[in-house]
């Protein structure tokens, strides 16, 4: 129980999105109407992508700093999910496009920063798969993990930023790229986090279950030493 | 330190010269992609000639700085790293890449200004550009290319490694690239797009120096 209170709240709370997601009263902006719930879906799930692609960066510079094979899993694993979550936010993307700005892709800045986002996290599973010696793998894809994630930070900072684009915050328009802070109703505010947070430990749960069947897989590798 | 960065610098160069026959390849491909380029399309537009460029640079650039590690057999690598250290190695090598993508980034420029016409409004502007340019690519792909040495891969894993990377450089060069053709520009855009690349620069200097001595040691 003590162990598993985040795996109960990751539940309460993705249950509490999903009611309170569609049922709360939001406010009509502009030609957004009634799709602007997928606010609670669509934004947090890049949140949560950013923040378990971080993780995998951490995980990754501290394989490099000691190499513990188990270092390389978490990191890698937390790369997979990373890449579920940024698929799934792409695809509710283009449905929330589809009613919105007329079609699901219309070549947004931002649209085509995150199918970039999705290549440079594909490459490194290519990488992972190319090389056959465990603890080579381990060290070199770090190593492009890294160099990928301060390549990758800059895309999504800095270009959406110089650019015209259909999302808040682009050339011209106040805000952050991600998400207008400012814009956002109190009410929708009392969904919107508790949702980054429900998605975010989602993401984490998927993650450990990724990892504990990789720690038993390769039991005999990590307890040879 | 400077010295040894010198002295591989100076083999790295060395060697070029004398097995003339990986220099040549590199400046043959320059020249028959864009012979390719002229026959196919003939008189580009402004943006078309552009993109284009830009495009064969990140070709040339693969192919230049692939071979910069590919050609290091396991056992020179040993001996490289009985006299010198890991930062020494990899800056002389980014040195050596930049040299080179310099040449050939010039050197293509040149081969679109004969085939391809002169579409630009600022000549001098375009050359400092590609300049700023051909530093960035070479900049990304030494590191990818250390990368793919370990990897045992060919450039095809560079490729799938190195396209999505550099796409963030490459969209700020064409877009700077445009004021050369004579766009105007808002105040300070110039300037700050400009700078923008140079940070991207440094950062990725820091990081392969920060980086490649783990893929050195094995």
């Amino acid at each position: 129980m003590r162990k598993s209170w985040w795996k109960i709240l990751a539940a309460v709370l993705l249950i509490y999105t999903f009611t309170a997601g569609f049922l709360i009263k939001v406010p009509i902006i502009g030609n957004l109407k009634e799709t602007i719930r997928n606010l609670f879906f669509h934004v947090p799930m890049w949140f949560g992508q950013i923040i378990l692609l971080t993780t995998s960066l951490v995980y990754s510079i501290l394989y490099l700093r000691k190499p513990d094979l188990r270092h390389d899993i978490y990191a890698s694993s937390f790369a997979k999910t990373g890449i579920l979550m940024g698929v799934l936010g792409l695809i509710t993307g283009a449905i929330w496009a589809t009613y919105t700005w007329g079609e699901p892709w219309s070549n947004d800045p931002k649209q085509i920063g995150v199918a970039i986002a999705l290549l440079i996290y594909f490459a490194y599973l290519v990488l992972r798969n190319a090389i056959t010696d465990i603890d080579k793998r381990a060290k070199i894809s770090a190593v492009y993990n890294i160099f990928a994630y301060f390549i990758y930070l800059p895309l999504i900072m800095i270009l959406p930023r110089l650019v015209e684009s259909l999302h808040p915050g682009g050339k011209g328009v106040e805000g952050n790229p991600g998400l207008n802070g400012a814009d956002l109703d109190a009410t929708m505010r009392l969904v919107f986090w508790p949702a980054v947070i429900g998605w975010t430990l989602l993401g984490t749960w998927i993650t450990t279950l990724n990892i504990r069947i990789y720690l038993i897989r390769d039991k005999n590798l990590l307890n040879a030493k | 330190m400077t010295k040894s960065i010198l002295a591989l610098l100076k083999k790295d160069l060395l060697l070029e010269l004398r097995q003339q026959h990986s220099l040549y390849g590199i400046l043959l491909y320059v020249a028959s992609t864009i012979f390719v380029l002229y026959l196919s399309i003939n008189n580009p537009e402004g943006e078309v000639w552009n993109g284009l460029f830009w495009i064969i640079q990140l070709f040339v650039c693969v192919n230049a700085v692939a071979k910069s590690f590919l050609q290091e057999s396991k056992g020179r690598m040993l001996y490289f790293y009985t006299i010198s250290g890991a930062k020494e190695f990899i800056i002389a090598k980014l040195i050596y890449n930049i040299i080179l993508m310099l040449i050939m980034s010039l050197l293509s420029l040149g081969l679109f200004f004969i085939l391809l016409k002169n579409p630009l409004g600022n000549t001098l502007q375009f050359i400092g550009i590609v300049c700023l340019g051909g530093i960035s690519i070479s900049l990304v792909f030494t590191l990818l290319a250390a990368i793919a040495a370990k990897a045992q891969q060919n450039a095809a894993l560079m490729a799938i490694m190195g396209f999505p990377l550099i796409i963030p450089q490459l969209l700020l060069l064409i877009r700077l690239s445009k004021v050369a053709f004579g766009e105007i520009f808002r105040e300070g855009a110039l300037m700050q797009l400009s700078l923008l690349i140079v940070g991207l620069d440094l950062m990725v200097i820091a990081l392969s120096i920060i980086l490649f001595p783990f893929l050195w040691k094995d």
